[in-house]
């Protein structure tokens, strides 16, 4: 006499009622999916050494007016430019109706430090790297597709939709500039 | 069953004890387990010790022994010797870096940098040494180890064991011996030490009472920089630079084999419950 | 596939359609959930989950790591550090992985040594073995190029010595190991061919446990008492009864698992390995992982010319012939007792097996001289004597204990109140 019921549907909890055990098992074990998930995930984060690249600190000192010094941020070139007061004057005098991108000289720049244009050097467009001091508008050009940029870096001409980005940045002294 | 696993368990325990040794190098020296605060599952690291053994490494080592994978900015990190960012900043701008783009080719450090080296090259660091190529700290505390005879070598899987490093770099620093005992062979240029593979090392003394002089650690105390303390707390920074994330590590696996215990634990319970209806 | 009957009944309009069209959850409600499984598997049998389990983990670790590994010589060694450093949660990540190749050769053996003692090689299982095998050696292959990768002395030096094996074989060993090298030494060409086997082999691995699983539910598992399954009664649905069980078996293998990762993940590892490789330096000890140990000592232990055959080549004879010798074990044992349980005379050498597989792996790390010559000779000649001798006289002499005349009368026998065995036959 077979003294066992052949089991042949039986899921764990009968009919409806929820066994405690099997729900705190269960609970327990998604806990423990999901602490071991997540490890797995966050390694495609940035890493450590990635991350302690996220800043630079830039001595500004040496650089003279009217030069235009590039330096690498986050694998990004930066145009890093001491502006030539003409170049502020110009950049200042451009109505905005004129702008694709409105943007005045001021939102550019930091108070106080106007002289410092801080952008990163890829075209809006397709990301070249423009080409300082050419184009039509004294500013920078870029060859790959005609984009023309004034001396605020902003796009005047050609296909780039926005003007050259300026990244976040800060001025600890005044000769020393944190970007990033 | 049990009479089964006693008699094996019997037998398994004669053969392995006939003495036997695995791995172990033809003159096997005794090299003490030392007490260190990082040992065992409960382990951390004691910052101000770490902060001590860092500057025993700056003062003494790091003028012939390069580091090329510590970064400045992990002396700020969590679980290592905790400096603030600024010192590290000031600290790394003492230091020259090679940089192909910076102006002249050399920059002041930041950060983010490595350990730049004492020498230019493998060969640079043998010429000023005699020949020999003082070895990169970076894994070094990893890179040594002890053995231990039966049963002991059995045992350290459950304590956990993992400073054989720290102990041998310990002995090493502590057992030069200036007048080699007797009968003991060793060449011009070459130094007595006890621990030491073939007893004879290209390295003189490093340490010595007062070799640095400590200052005033987090918890008041000024240590006496004795040759056994410079030693012990060295070696317990080059753990450091080996195991980086040894707090973390061992912080987070108390959690997980508790969780699993517990899990265990519900899972048998489960799978009592399932099977109790089942004649089996 | 196996003439399980499915007992999928479809309600839903979408999986009806699905069903129709590729019936996935027909497949895996018959492989995974009904199937019928002997009730009286004991905790040797979670080891294949176990295994299973392994092998995921194995993979998902191994291509997180080749995220941020660099197969070059000159990087290699220092891409595992910045892994262990800088790669969030790298330490743990490849601290899983280095431990779990020691997790899941610890979690092989011991399932290979329940199908041993318990005779699940015998008919109609040969094929399901034969699989095993050869999983077990594409594991040996895996875990040896896998070592080779962080670049440490030992992942140089084990390379260039196990490598040198080919050599020794005469006429094409020559031509074959540089062909395998990619040079005349072991260098950037080897490492990085390494690097792209030791990622292509898993997968090989996973389609063989297809296989091995598909061989395993042809016949349905064998049991501890190594009597067939007759009908139902001797049968439990694989979930939720096996499920369960083989969880339980996940969870309590994690356990000292963790314990490794987290409080000492170096100590099945050797500290040479965290020195750079160096062509011009040997270690004073060049020491496999412990999970090739019995078959290093094997190698080691012919230190002697048999007639023509030069030590260096009987050693890697013996070295080929300890695995390939695996693949012929249903026909050697001649027994027609399928379980160790009702085979007295079987058991003491089946453990004497065990001991010496033990010993072996002793003596594979010990130095080769005195008396671990000795015993290491020994060793081999017990290990072949074992499926050469044994195995087939066993067969053939043993008097074996009479078996029950089926699982649920054995449990029946087991549970009954009165003192005296009912129903067992004579």
């Amino acid at each position: 006499m077979a003294t066992q019921t052949t089991p042949a549907h039986q899921d764990a909890p009968s009919s409806g009622r929820r066994d405690f055990l099997y729900v705190a098992a269960g609970a327990v074990g998604a806990v423990g999916v999901a602490g071991a998930v997540w490890p797995l995930i966050n390694q495609l984060n940035p890493d450590a050494s990635v991350l302690a690249l996220a800043s630079i600190e830039l001595d500004i000192s040496s650089i003279a007016e009217g030069e235009t010094v590039t330096v690498m941020w986050r694998g990004m070139p930066v145009f890093v430019r001491n502006r030539t007061p003409q170049d502020v004057e110009e950049a200042k005098a451009v109505p905005l109706t004129d702008l694709k991108d409105p943007q005045t000289d001021e939102e550019r720049t930091k108070p106080g430090h106007e002289n410092w244009l801080i952008m990163i050097a890829n075209c809006t467009h397709l990301g070249c790297v423009p080409v300082g001091d050419s184009g039509d508008f004294d500013g920078w050009f870029c060859p790959c597709h005609g984009s023309h940029y004034d001396s605020a870096g902003r796009i005047r001409k050609g296909p780039a939709p926005k003007n050259l980005v300026v990244p976040p940045y800060d001025f600890v002294t005044d000769t020393l500039v944190k970007i990033g | 069953m049990h009479k089964k696993t006693t008699i094996i368990g019997a037998l398994l325990a004669a053969m392995l004890f006939t003495g036997a040794q695995p791995a172990v190098a033809a003159e096997s020296v005794e090299i003490a387990k030392q007490p260190w605060s990082f040992a065992g599952v409960f382990g951390t690291f004691d910052k101000d010790q770490l902060q001590r053994g860092f500057q025993v490494f700056r003062e003494v080592c790091s003028s012939c022994h390069s580091a090329r994978l510590l970064a400045f900015r992990n002396l700020s990190e969590k679980g290592g010797p905790e400096y603030s960012e600024d010192q590290v900043k000031a600290l790394a701008a003492e230091y020259e870096i090679t940089d192909a783009t910076a102006a002249g080719g050399k920059r002041p450090g930041v950060a983010a940098d490595r350990w730049p080296s004492p020498f230019a090259n493998d060969q640079e660091a043998r010429d000023a040494n005699g020949g020999a190529l003082p070895p990169d700290f970076s894994v070094i505390a990893n890179a040594r180890g002890t053995t231990q005879p039966f049963p002991y070598w059995l045992l350290n899987y459950v304590t956990p064991y993992q400073e054989g490093g720290p102990d041998y770099i310990y002995a090493l620093l502590t057992g030069y011996e200036e007048t080699p005992p007797h009968g003991a062979e060793i060449p011009e240029g070459k130094y007595y030490n006890h621990v030491f593979p073939g007893n004879a090392i290209g390295m003189a003394p490093p340490l010595a009472d007062d070799s640095v002089t400590y200052g005033t650690g987090e918890n008041g105390e000024t240590l006496a920089a004795t040759l056994d303390q410079e030693a012990r707390d060295v070696a317990a920074f080059l753990m450091w630079l080996s195991e980086p994330h040894l707090v973390a590590r061992k912080e987070t696996g108390l959690q997980v084999i508790l969780f699993l215990i517990l899990f265990a634990g519900l899972m048998y319970a489960v799978k009592q419950r399932l099977w109790a209806k089942i004649e089996h | 596939m196996s003439a399980h009957e499915s007992n999928y009944n479809p309600t839903n309009p979408v999986e009806k359609w699905l069903d129709s069209r590729l019936p996935l959850i027909r497949f895996a409600k018959s492989t995974l959930i009904d199937f019928p499984t002997p009730k009286n598997l004991n905790y040797w049998w979670t080891f294949g989950a176990i295994l299973a389990v392994c092998l995921v983990i194995q993979i998902v670790t191994g291509i997180v790591l080749a995220m941020h590994y660099t197969p070059h010589v000159s990087l290699a060694f220092d891409s595992v550090e910045h892994i262990r450093r800088d790669v969030n949660g790298g330490r743990i990540i490849q601290a899983v992985h280095a431990v779990g190749a020691s997790m899941f050769f610890a979690a092989v053996y011991l399932h290979i040594f329940r199908g041993l003692y318990f005779g699940s090689y015998k008919a109609p299982r040969e094929v399901l073995w034969i699989l095993g095998v050869l999983i077990f050696a594409l594991m040996m292959a895996t875990a040896f190029m896998g070592y080779v990768l962080p670049w440490g002395q030992m992942s140089f030096w084990a390379a260039t010595v196990i490598t040198n094996i080919i050599g020794a074989v005469p006429v094409v060993g020559e031509p074959i190991l540089q062909l395998l090298r990619g040079g005349f030494s072991v260098d950037n060409a080897t490492l990085n061919r390494f690097f792209s086997l030791h990622y292509l082999l898993p997968f090989v691995i996973a389609a063989v446990v297809v296989l091995h699983v598909w061989a395993l539910h042809v016949p349905g598992n064998n049991n501890p008492l190594g009597v067939d399954v007759k009908d139902s009664r001797d049968t439990v649905p694989f979930h939720p009864y096996y499920t369960m069980k083989d969880l339980v078996g996940v969870v309590v293998f994690l356990i000292p698992f963790a314990w490794f990762v987290f409080f000492a993940p170096n100590i099945l590892g050797h500290p040479d390995n965290y020195v750079m490789a160096n062509s011009q330096v040997t270690p004073a000890h060049i020491v496999p992982e412990w999970y090739f140990l019995p078959f290093y000592a094997i190698l080691r232990a012919i230190d002697f010319n048999i007639l023509f055959i030069d030590s260096k080549l009987g050693g890697v004879i013996f070295f080929a012939g300890s695995i390939l010798i695996l693949f012929f074990v249903p026909w050697l044992d001649t027994s027609k007792v399928r379980s160790g349980s009702f085979r007295p005379v079987f058991k003491w050498f089946f453990w004497l097996f065990v001991i010496n597989f033990v010993m072996l792996t002793y003596l594979g790390a010990a130095p080769a001289e005195g008396i671990y010559v000795t015993l290491a000779k020994i060793g081999t000649a017990y290990y072949f004597a074992y499926f050469l001798v044994v195995l087939p006289l066993l067969g053939r002499f043993e008097k074996t204990k009479p078996l029950p005349t089926s699982i649920s009368e054995a449990v029946l026998s087991k549970t009954s109140s009165s003192g005296a065995a009912a129903g067992a036959a004579h």
